[in-house]
């Protein structure tokens, strides 16, 4: 089984240099990216079929082919790398900053000629201290043999890249709220219409990819874009960085092909549940994923499937509910978080999910009653997609709307034994 | 235009607005917070939600917000789909879930935009139990109280504050449901637009704090029509009296004029008219060393009658900030050839100067609404936040017209508004801003230059010459003074909308007449460009139409005997330059007009004193009125009917608002009875406005269109007249009941169609008569979009006012020519320029105790070399001199330093208390205070 | 005032953004970092070197959370509440480390030693409950650990 993606990482162990990590192969794609032409990178990233590992699953290819081209087009052109990761029960991107910047600033440059930008950032998250040292000095290196700065390897072609390490909140990694803290401003999203590859970053076009999108990227211009096809199990392309966290014998991070299906990955790699505790479900893809629950564990791992099943991939990164765990708790933590870390910008999100809040924290002390739960009930359908300004509170919803939903029993008991049956 | 289906019925759309404004101008109630139509959109509040069907199969539709989607061809909505209501229900109960039900103590109660939507989603009974979130207040000054907890979030104020006015010490802080929208610390607001936060804010966050002083429900306050008092820029203006004493100010809306919004002095000024130093009776004295003592009205008009029997010398002398009609019927007292203008010398040559270039030039005087619209700005010599604020703030989106197009290429609408600004960035302008000393409006300009008034002349000039080389040329520009010039000329050539904004505020006619050659030029070279002039006061221009020669020549006749000095041939249309120099007076009447405010008080008490007799027709005791005989009491804006003529040569009529007490009636009314008693005047007595009007079209034609400012005095709707009550009015059986328990009859009112009752008519008057803004369900300021066609555009019925001035053909004007030569320090002297302040320089305002309060103290501001050079620090005590032959001249300020100022400049902040009377620019020389003492200078 | 490091370290990020604006956020980190926290001072200070106002600044340091708009002791715990942590004993850890240190969350010590915060999901979930103190992240924590710690960082103080 091929793991480009980890290939050279050993956890725990300090990251490749500049060195190892040429020794091992790298910077070969930028070479080759440089004496193509862009669009055949594009090309081949396109066929490629690599969808972005942010969460959302957008087509890479598709994302950057709204950049302006050309002579004419806007100038300067960013690309930015969202390294925020604060989705709750989400440790993916960490992996690869800690334990190969090299890849990533590889995957930058790469990325960044595909779509002629002039400037990169990476924008990283202020609690990824050992990532932001590691990166710092990679950058440092890469500059120093050329791989940054001006024409590039003696090519035509210049970037800069910089590191900018946030200042904290989940919102942030909302790629047009990403925009604003890096401007410098309070970090509300921004209206789409215009995308960022229109009216980015300081009114320029801007790309925004996940750290494990561009990471991706040298593999799919040094290997192909069939080989990348091949090392999926379905339609998506590519492996995926899976992990769990939970009440499971081996939590952990671990890059399959993409398409595992959930109890492969479950049971093989996670070692199943820890002893004396039973499965109940899990949120496949981060906090703001649709609850799963035992008869969907053979679906597969991947952003179609997923999605036919009623819930999303998200980050690929699952949080186990177990048993012994209070799943109303549970919710009353997943919303506390939401509505903590809401914008304040819109409405439905700033007050809904702080009364969601309440409810349900009313519904863990024992004091709820059954119109509690209609209210949530109507809040998960109100906080849809297309009723915010951005996806934090449609993610909120989605373990709120699911959770009622295979749950609904251990709302009742909370309502009627007028306590938490789990403490 | 397209076809849109609302409900599945076709209605026409405007192409490229959003779905929320045309809703609301199709009239449906479509409930919004966080969208303002002149602030746009930006999707927060989440208010405005509406379905959006692809097609005539889909049934399904989504959510949108109207607010933020385009009118798209065939585009299918449903404001009524139970998926949208429901949402937008959902939308008012989370807002109110912190809000708190204050209402009855709040001020907004009964005006509150929140109160309306709450009512108008149907959100009528309260499921959230938790606790509310709480915050505290902050002082914020004077003119603006804070009550945070009422917040909803909707970010207007900062966005307005912000965004639109470019004031940066209140902001958005923390996040979540805790958003807190204040300054960092307590502290008075900066901006001068501070007062529209109360209008912005749908709820009652911000409110009027000098309201509170005297709090009236909306419903409860009877208004009028009218026009700001406090500055040249005639912003319309809904005031509001209960109990006989001015409540409040609030904006009306004139697409032309001021949009939404008004500046602070304009706000707060009104409190002037409730002043204890208001004249209420009329009052004499027997001899000077006597006090004045009330009197009654018919022994007072015997009085003066007396005064002005056969034989005697009566000259009047007018002002600018009372009406035309006043002007005129004083004008029609004394007869033209005794009438003399209000306005000192200086002041009457400028603003006549100023009159003559919009009428002989081909350059056309800009509303603020243009000069919105405009796409290039040069600003030559003037400060327009402190002398005409609400051009600062027009000219403040004017520096987006061209970076605009930056989000035309990106296909962003201009209505969204956050989109339109990310894309933009801080491109800005062009606007190039040359003025005495540094503006606020600085942050914004491409480029300023600082200097001496001869030097901003010069480059203006400069400019034109670039522009068309048959406009005279500037001998010895230094190089980087020509490359601006050429730099400016390149950005107003290529501009589509250009504009010149000037005006006599640094007191310099070469100033004027540059900018108008710089427009001059643009025109004749086939880029037709605008020339705006701001000008001090609210009839400044209306009463230079009428003409006279300046009060000054009237002290010289008076007090010399000597014959008028050349320069005052400068003067309008009717002036009369005649004038024997052998008369001496015998009675003046002085309308409505301290005339301290505009000489030197030495000069004005040997003019007094020479004078038999002094009458004054006024509002306010001040000092003029100390040393009259006679003083009779005026109505205020608010107590009287009339035109004003504003800078842009706009004609608008102001309503009385209420019948004052006692003998205060119109200053024309004053006129009217002392001809009448006298025998003098002409033709029939006049008994209402419309008359005085006509007569005074009549005699000046350049006032022709005057008559067409408002329907006249016999228009009725439906018989009726319109209704200066609200249909809510309350108490009006039982609000003098401790006087008499019979209700009495409401006051007849001959001179406008607006009745002093609730009876009458309450729809939708002509624009002109729109007495208060409400329609069902719109209990707030947002009711203004049911009195516009197209929403945030104009009144249906056209904006009001009629304009009095159009541009002559290109080609048909000559060029000014008298290119001053460069300012050149003196050793040991200073020019002495006026630098300009918004609260405290205008007499009317500054006795509003909120404006007081904002007063800047007088200073003498100095380049930090120069003031080195003589020893003075920032904070010191210096002594001004002015060079002068006569008249006060000496005094002692405390220095600022401003960098900008050039060299051998000085600065005063003329008008302020203190400094009133001063004529500048002026020489002077400045030493510190004790040293120059010491070494015997005068004291 | 800025202090000539606090300049110097604001000065070497200057050429990485087009405006001085967005500078905003490192700067008031650089000044947290010297100062332990962003006082009303550190603000000013700031603003006057950004050219921006108190107002925006203060928009900024309140939205941003690893911003001290408030003082923190010398080392400031953070500790994970996220779904992952919470599920493996976040509240267990909570009541521990409170009663330890004798301070609720949001709280400083009385010897001005640790600050207790709560914390957003710090990204090693397969290793909950998790905590950070200063720059360090602690993983796999239970109170006996969490007791090691907490020794650890008095004793290097004390050793100071
Ligand atoms: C509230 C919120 C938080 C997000 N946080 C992250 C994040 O931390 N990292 C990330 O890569 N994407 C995050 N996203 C998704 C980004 O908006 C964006 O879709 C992604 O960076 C695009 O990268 P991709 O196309 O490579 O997937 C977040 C989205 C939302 C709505
Ligand atoms: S959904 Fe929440 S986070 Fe997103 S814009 Fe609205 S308030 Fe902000
Ligand atoms: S008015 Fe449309 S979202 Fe606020």
């Amino acid at each position: 089984m091929e793991t480009p993606l980890t290939n050279n990482i050993s956890p725990g162990k300090e990251p490749p240099d500049l060195r190892q990590y040429e020794n091992g192969g790298g910077y070969a794609a930028v070479r080759k990216a440089l004496r193509m032409a862009p669009a055949e990178v594009m090309a081949l990233v396109e066929e490629s079929n690599l969808r972005g590992r942010g969460g959302a699953g957008f087509p890479t290819a598709q994302k950057w082919s709204f950049v302006p081209m050309g002579n004419d087009a806007p100038r300067p052109k960013y690309l930015i790398c969202n390294a925020d990761e604060m989705e709750p029960g989400t440790f993916k991107d960490r992996l690869l900053l800690e334990g190969n910047p090299h890849q990533l600033i590889e995957g930058m440059i790469v990325s960044a000629y595909t779509v002629q930008a002039d400037v990169a950032y990476i924008f990283l998250r202020w609690a990824y201290k050992l990532a932001a040292e590691r990166l710092e000095s990679a950058i440092v290196e890469a500059y120093r043999q050329g791989y940054l700065g001006k024409n590039i390897l003696g090519s035509e072609y210049s970037l800069e890249l910089y590191l900018h390490v946030s200042a904290g909140r989940y919102i942030c990694g909302e790629e047009t709220a990403l925009l604003n803290a890096l401007e410098g401003k309070r970090a509300n999203p921004r209206a789409k219409p215009p995308y960022p590859q229109v009216s980015g970053l300081w009114g320029k076009p801007t790309i925004v990819n996940n750290v494990e999108t561009l990471c991706n990227v040298p593999h799919i211009v040094n290997r192909g874009a069939a080989w990348f096809k091949n090392l999926s199990r379905g339609a998506n392309g590519g492996t995926k960085l899976y992990g769990v966290s939970g009440r499971v014998k081996n939590p952990g991070l671990w890059e399959l092909p993409m398409g595992t299906s959930i109890r492969e990955i479950l049971e093989e790699h996670a070692g199943g549940m820890r002893d004396g505790y039973r499965f109940r479900g899990l949120l496949p893809g981060g906090a703001s994923t649709d609850f799963v629950v035992a008869d969907q564990l053979d679906v597969a791992m991947d952003f179609d499937s997923m999605q036919a099943a009623g819930s999303r991939l998200g980050t690929g990164t699952m949080i186990i509910l177990d048993d012994k765990t209070c799943p109303v708790g549970m919710l009353l933590n997943l919303e506390h978080f939401f509505a903590q870390e809401s914008c304040g910008w819109c409405t439905p999100c700033w007050s809904g999910l702080s009364w969601i809040e309440q409810i349900l924290q009313r519904l863990e002390e024992g004091s709820g009653q059954s119109s509690d739960l209609e209210r949530l009930q109507s809040h998960a359908r109100l906080l849809g997609p297309g009723h915010t300004f951005c996806a934090l509170a449609p993610g909120a919803a989605e373990p709120l709307q699911s959770g009622l939903k295979h749950f609904g029993d251990d709302f009742d008991r909370h309502i009627h034994e007028k306590r938490c049956p789990w403490r | 235009m397209t076809t849109i289906h609302i409900d599945s019925r076709p209605y026409t759309a405007q192409d490229g607005d959003n779905l929320l404004q045309q809703c609301l101008s199709l009239g449906f109630n479509l409930p919004y917070f966080c969208w303002h139509p002149a602030l746009g959109s930006v999707g927060a509040c989440r208010q405005c939600a509406i379905k959006q069907f692809k097609n005539e199969d889909d049934k399904r539709g989504k959510i949108v917000m109207a607010c933020m989607t385009p009118v798209t061809d065939g585009a299918r909505i449903s404001i009524d789909d139970p998926e949208a209501r429901e949402f937008r229900a959902s939308v008012v109960e989370w807002l109110m879930v912190n809000h708190p039900h204050d209402c009855p103590v709040c001020d907004e109660g009964g005006e509150c935009h929140l109160q309306d939507m709450t009512v108008m989603t149907g959100h009528t009974y309260r499921r959230y139990q938790g606790r509310k979130r709480t915050f505290h207040n902050q002082n914020l000054g004077p003119l603006v109280n804070h009550e945070m907890n009422r917040c909803i979030q909707c970010y207007r104020c900062t966005r307005f504050y912000r965004d639109y006015a470019g004031g940066r010490d209140l902001d958005a802080m923390v996040l979540r449901n805790q958003v807190y929208f204040g300054r960092h610390e307590d502290g008075i607001l900066e901006s001068e637009f501070s007062g529209n936060l109360v209008e912005v804010c749908p709820t009652g966050v911000f409110t009027d704090k000098t309201l509170k002083q005297h709090y009236t429900r909306k419903w409860d306050l009877q208004t009028a029509p009218s026009v700001c008092m406090h500055c040249g820029l005639g912003c319309n203006t809904i005031p509001g009296e209960r109990y006989g004493t001015l409540r409040r100010i609030r904006n009306r809306f004139n697409g032309a004029v001021n949009g939404y919004f008004l500046c602070d002095r304009g706000r707060y000024g009104y409190e002037f008219a409730n002043s204890k130093h208001r004249i209420r009776q009329p009052s004499l004295r027997k001899d000077r060393s006597a006090a004045l003592q009330s009197a009654i009205k018919r022994d007072m008009l015997q009085h003066i009658a007396a005064l002005l029997s056969n034989g005697t010398r009566v000259i009047g002398i007018g002002s600018p900030r009372a009406s035309v009609e006043s002007n005129f019927a004083l004008r029609t007292l004394v007869g033209p050839e005794w009438f003399y203008a209000g306005v000192s010398d200086r002041d009457g040559r400028l603003l006549a100067s100023i009159l003559d270039i919009l009428r002989q030039g081909p350059a056309r005087s800009p509303s603020l609404h243009e000069v919105e619209l405009a796409d290039a700005v040069l600003v030559l010599g003037e400060d327009v936040t402190n002398t005409a604020p609400l051009l600062a703030l027009a000219l403040r989106q004017s520096v987006r017209r061209q970076p605009q197009k930056i989000a035309e290429k990106m296909h962003i609408p201009h209505w969204n508004d956050n989109a339109v600004r990310g894309a933009v960035q801080q491109e800005r302008g062009p606007l190039f801003i040359a003025t005495v000393a540094g503006t606020k409006l600085d942050d914004v300009a491409t480029q300023t230059f600082h200097a001496a008034p001869d030097d901003l002349a010069r480059l203006g000039f400069a400019v034109a010459h670039v522009l068309d080389s048959s406009a005279p040329p500037v001998l010895d520009m230094p190089d980087a003074l020509q490359e601006l010039a050429d730099t400016i000329a390149e950005a107003l050539k290529t501009a589509e909308r250009p504009m010149v904004i000037s005006g006599i505020g640094c007191g310099n006619r070469a100033v004027i007449e540059a900018a108008a050659n710089v427009a001059w030029s643009l025109s004749n070279t086939g880029h037709p460009a605008e020339l705006c002039f701001a000008v001090p006061e609210c009839n400044s221009l209306g009463a230079a139409m009428i003409g006279g020669v300046s009060f000054e020549s009237a002290f010289e006749t008076a007090c010399n005997g000597a014959p008028l000095n050349d320069n005052t041939a400068g003067a309008t249309a009717e002036t009369s330059t005649d004038v024997a120099a052998d008369f001496s007076v015998d009675t003046v009447i002085i309308l409505e007009n301290d005339l301290y405010q505009r000489a030197d008080a030495a000069i004005v008490d040997r003019f007094l004193a020479a004078a038999k007799h002094v009458v004054v027709i006024d509002h306010i005791d001040n000092a003029t009125c100390a040393r009259a005989d006679v003083v009779l009491p005026a109505g205020t804006f608010a107590e009287a009917d009339g035109t004003l003529v504003n800078n842009e040569g706009r004609a608008q009529r102001f309503f009385q608002v209420f019948v004052p007490q006692g003998d205060i009636q119109e200053s024309w009314r004053w006129a009217q009875d002392i001809m009448t008693i006298t025998g003098s005047g002409k033709g029939q007595p006049w008994i209402n406005l419309d008359q005085v009007s006509a007569a005074c079209a009549a005699a000046i034609p350049l006032l022709q269109p005057i008559l067409h400012a408002a329907p006249p005095a016999d228009f009725r709707i439906g018989g009726q007249k319109i209704s200066r009550q609200p249909h809510r009015y309350s108490g009006r059986t039982a609000m003098l009941a401790d006087i008499s328990v019979h209700e009495p009859k409401p006051p007849e009112d001959p001179d406008a169609p607006l009745s002093f009752s609730m009876e009458g008519y309450l729809g939708h008057p002509p624009p002109a008569l729109i007495p208060r803004f409400w329609a069902p369900g719109w209990n707030s300021v947002q009711a203004v979009n049911k009195f516009q066609d197209e929403v945030g555009s104009s009144l249906a019925g056209g904006d009001p006012g009629v304009r009095l001035i159009e541009p002559v053909p290109a080609g048909k004007a000559e060029y000014f020519s008298n290119v001053p030569i460069a300012f050149t320090r003196r050793t040991d002297e200073w020019l002495v320029v006026p630098l300009h302040h918004v609260f405290g320089t205008d007499e009317l305002s500054v006795l509003a105790p909120a404006i007081a309060e904002l007063a800047a103290r007088p200073y003498l501001a100095l380049n930090p070399a120069d003031a080195a050079e003589l020893g003075l620090a920032a904070g010191d005590e210096s002594r001004l001199q002015l060079l002068r032959t006569n008249g006060r001249t000496g005094y002692s300020l405390p220095v600022q330093l401003k960098s900008e100022l050039q060299r051998g400049v000085a600065g005063l902040p003329a008008g302020l208390p203190g400094l009133a009377g001063i004529n500048l620019p002026a020489w002077g020389k400045v030493t510190r205070l004790g040293i120059g003492m010491k070494q015997g200078a005068p004291p | 005032m800025l202090s000539e490091q606090e300049k110097q370290q604001i000065e070497a990020k200057v050429q990485h953004y087009p405006n001085k604006r967005a500078l905003c956020l490192e700067a008031l980190k650089i000044v947290q970092e010297h100062r332990g926290w962003v006082t009303d001072e550190g603000i000013a200070d700031v603003a006057e070197a950004l050219q921006l106002t108190p107002a925006e600044l203060e928009g900024m340091a309140t939205f941003y959370n690893m911003i001290f708009r408030k003082p923190v002791g010398k080392h400031v715990i953070l500790l994970c509440d996220s779904v992952s942590c919470w599920i493996m004993g976040y509240e267990r850890l909570r009541e521990h480390l409170t009663t330890r240190l004798g301070i609720g969350l949001g709280e400083t010590s009385a010897d001005q030693r640790f600050t207790l915060l709560p914390n957003v999901c710090l990204g090693a979930c397969d290793h909950a409950p998790v905590m950070m103190i200063d720059n360090a992240h602690y993983q796999d924590l239970d109170p006996g650990k969490i007791d090691e710690i907490i020794a650890m960082y008095r004793q290097e103080d004390i050793a100071r």
